[in-house]
């Protein structure tokens, strides 16, 4: 820990509140105290309004999808379909545990919810169309968000340990719904997911692009993509406004937020139905992606690996939510072929693909823990607090 | 699309061209081999599978495709299938269907195979179907006794089951009671699933009326107590379970702490292999039971000669194969069941022709996929109305590490089909342990 330390916040004249809590001394979220545009100095050259940067991130990042997207294989498509649905739930999950201090052991429980309710959604009669998909989508948005709510007003008024048991009840005991309503969810297999046809507009959109066949792999990887930009746009705005402010107020000081005027409950409880939200729009893709919402897509293991994911990542950052997630997909594909080019068995191979993702797991917590992004970011800071504190020293001699 | 249906001519053309020689079998047919559809070139064919390799469901199921290994291996050493040689691609999905829809997205996209063969698993394989049938992809001989796989080949035109079904075996079984002990009183111990639905569909129309309790468990949870006692104070004297080896080994620990002793216990073909139930026994019990003894005189059926029948020509076979592999460990029923889905592969892509098509292979198990000899005991239902496996069973009873026969080969289908008794003697396998079918068109 002690390579990795903060400097020290210098509260002095001109300094804002703002400012003081970005710097407060908490390694593990360091990742989370992003400096706006105005602190990063006059180099920067986004635009100095936060929408119009954010505007402009997405534009650029769609733009590198859709590059992307086509220029991989069929294959690659689809592990960054996967890849979608674990960024969004994970970008969720790090606002409530990276900004707002909140652990949820239950994120996984949360997209069941959203899958599901995407799975029944587009369980239709033969020849009887399904609702359109955004609409389908936007309804496991809410239905995750109202079981969030639910969930995050008994979360807030439980900490650390606490509020961890009370989310692992939910993510084991919630899957169990599915099975004892066997009729309605469809038990222990689960309800099959038939996805949508791609609409026409992406067909020519992509005859466009690259000329290249729109195939139901392409489409869900699109789908996915969208779905991904849209949630981190917002979950990013949010992140940077008052509200984010006051969530990192919560998770810092809560006696200095709560003498400021916070209901520390009220804050606990939106970060939740954020989180929440995110997790059902997650769950309502990947419902898509693998093609079926059965109870053991949703076992511990889901929500374990999110928070493993936000963790490598860097917590509190969405592009650490992103990078984290990626490890989860790419990486077991990964160490399985090169075991299998080494002359490993097929059984070998598989089996050591979790064990070199525990090995990185406790590498990262040695040498970064605060993340990939986490551990960036400090590095940065640390050598511009270095830059001000000799420029001072020069001004003064 | 277009792409598709020129490569169907060309490799038609082919076909006709080959079928004017004399035979199929050995790769001796004239013309030369193509790269006639993914998958396949010159000189290979590669097939996939999933499996659970790690996680709870590992024990038992992974050495199934070793097993398989082993005899493509065995096949690939004697010169393959038309000179090409089978490889064998199997990944791990650890019984997640989000991983099986990653995995056979790899296999079908990145390694092109030919064909998935014995893909294990209800609940895994469900999340994969859609996408095999849409992408045109085979989807052979599905590791699990689901009628998901085989009852609609106009939705699934891809998919094969392999193994009984398990609402067949319900049939047969509830016939066994009926027959044999007709004044019993009867409890059901199912897995909540399709598994426990299909086989008690299949009991009811023969022992609906002697049924007294019926008791379901959600896989997972390993506090049977409840049902155990329900059963007990039901007066059940026959006990059926349509459940997994570990709920076979928890059901005998539970009965034996109630004092809970039915004079007849019956499991499903699934739930009841010795040797692995055996050494479950030994760790659930913490050595206090240490071995399958507690098995003895339990009922269960076979589908086909396995590791208790070591003087059965076709056990005899799979030892040979299975030590010529050099693989560790010893001969299972797990891996005899690998072995023979694998040799019933081979058939299947002998009887595809030399240059097949995707659709050719779908073709060549609809038509002649119902005359395969084979290790299991009676014939495939292959059709164009019907994709399920295997036909019949025989009800075996327990004693050692031995199955004694208590009936015949018992031959039915799912719905009200008859179980007829068949008189067919069981085909002993080819000398050259290789099957050789002509190709089907």
């Amino acid at each position: 820990m002690s390579e990795s330390k903060t400097p020290a916040p210098a509260a002095g004249p001109g300094r804002t509140t703002e400012e003081l809590i970005e710097e407060a001394p908490f390694t593990a979220t360091a990742a989370a105290n992003v400096p706006s545009a105005q602190a990063a100095g006059g180099r920067s050259f986004l635009p100095k309004s936060t929408l119009l940067r954010h505007l402009l991130i997405v534009l650029l990042s769609a733009v590198g999808a859709v590059i992307l997207l086509e220029v991989t294989d069929p294959f690659t498509n689809s592990q960054l379909a996967s890849l979608t649905y674990y960024a969004i739930a994970a970008g969720g999950l790090t606002v409530l545990t990276g900004l707002n201090g909140q652990i949820s052991l239950g994120h996984g429980a949360l997209m069941a919810v959203g899958a599901y309710t995407t799975a029944l959604f587009l369980q239709t009669e033969r020849g009887e169309d399904p609702l359109p998909l955004p609409l389908i989508l936007l309804v496991s948005v809410l239905t995750a968000t109202v079981v969030g709510a639910l969930v995050g007003v008994a979360a807030a008024r439980l900490h650390g340990p606490y509020l961890a048991g009370a989310t692992l009840a939910l993510a084991v005991g919630l899957p169990g719904l599915a099975v004892y309503f066997q009729g309605t969810f469809g038990g222990d297999q689960g309800l099959r997911v038939r996805a949508p046809q791609p609409p026409d507009v992406f067909t020519n959109f992509i005859d466009l692009v690259s000329g290249a066949s729109a195939t139901g792999t392409k489409w869900l990887a699109y789908l996915g993509t969208i779905c991904l930009l849209i949630t981190y746009f917002l979950l990013a705005n949010l992140m940077r406004s008052r509200i984010g402010r006051t969530w990192r107020a919560v998770r810092d000081q809560e006696v200095a937020a709560e003498l400021a005027g916070i209901n520390l409950g009220t804050w606990r409880v939106l970060a939740f139905v954020v989180s929440a939200a995110a997790a059902g729009l997650a769950g309502g893709v990947m419902a898509l992606v693998v093609r079926l919402a059965a109870p053991t897509n949703f076992t511990l293991v889901l929500s374990l690996a999110l928070l493993t994911a936000i963790v490598l990542g860097g917590l509190g950052s969405l592009l650490g939510a992103l990078l984290g997630s990626a490890l989860l997909v790419f990486l077991p594909p990964f160490v399985t072929d090169l075991g299998a080019d080494l002359g490993l068995d097929s059984t070998e191979a598989a089996q050591i693909a979790p064990l070199v993702y525990g090995v990185v797991l406790i590498v990262a917590m040695i040498f970064a823990p605060a993340g990939f992004v986490g551990t960036l970011r400090l590095r940065w800071m640390t050598a511009r607090a270095k830059r001000a504190t000799a420029g001072r020293a020069a001004d003064r001699g | 699309m277009s792409l598709l249906a020129a490569a169907t001519v060309v490799s038609t053309v082919a076909a006709c061209g080959g079928s004017n020689d004399d035979n199929g079998g050995g790769g001796s047919t004239g013309g030369a081999n193509e790269a006639s559809a993914p998958g396949i070139t010159e000189d290979t064919i590669k097939l996939g599978a999933h499996y659970p390799l790690t996680g709870v469901a590992a024990p038992g199921y992974s050495e199934i495709p070793t097993g398989a290994q082993a005899y493509y291996d065995y096949v690939n050493k004697a010169g393959g299938v038309y000179d090409r040689e089978i490889e064998w691609i199997y990944k791990d999905d650890a019984y997640n269907p989000t991983n099986t829809s990653q995995v056979v997205n790899q296999l079908v996209l990145e390694d092109e195979v030919f064909a998935i063969v014995g893909g294990l698993g209800t609940p895994t394989h469900s999340a994969v179907l859609d996408f095999l049938n849409t992408e045109g992809v085979p989807d052979l001989f599905v590791a699990s006794g689901s009628l998901l796989w085989g009852e609609d080949p106009d939705t699934n035109p891809y998919s094969f089951g392999w193994q009984t079904d398990y609402e067949s075996e319900g049939k047969v079984i509830g016939q066994y009671i009926a027959d044999n002990l007709p004044d019993a009183k009867v409890g059901l111990f199912l897995q909540d699933d399709d598994f426990g639905e299909d086989g008690e569909a299949g009991l009811m129309q023969y022992i609906e009326d002697q049924v007294v309790e019926t008791q379901r468990y959600t896989s997972g949870n390993t506090n049977v107590a409840p049902q155990m006692a329900a059963l007990q104070a039901s007066g059940a004297d026959v006990v059926v379970g349509f459940n997994t080896p570990s709920y076979t080994a928890l059901t005998q620990l539970t009965a034996l702490q109630l004092g809970f002793k039915p004079s007849q216990w019956i499991y499903s073909n699934v739930g009841s292999d010795p040797a692995l139930v055996g050494s479950l026994l030994a760790r659930f019990s913490q050595g206090a039971v240490s071995d399958a003894s507690l098995l003895d005189g339990v009922i269960t059926t076979e589908y086909m000669p396995g590791v208790d029948a070591p003087e059965d020509p076709w056990v005899q076979l799979w030892q040979k194969v299975w030590d010529e592999s050099g693989q560790e460990g010893e001969l299972t029923n797990y891996r005899i069941y690998g072995m023979a889905q694998a040799y019933t592969m081979v058939q299947a892509l002998q009887a595809a022709g030399q240059n097949p098509t995707r659709d050719d292979l779908i073709e060549a198990v609809e038509t002649v996929g119902a005359d395969w000899e084979g290790p299991a005991f009676s014939p495939f239902r292959y059709s164009t109305d019907s994709h399920l496996g295997i036909s019949g069973m025989q009800v075996v009873q327990l004693a050692g590490t031995a199955a004694d026969p208590q009936t015949g080969i018992l031959v039915t289908d799912i719905g009200d089909a008859d179980i007829e008794e068949s008189e067919a003697e069981h085909a002993t396998p080819p000398e050259s342990g290789i099957p050789d079918e002509e190709p089907f068109n």
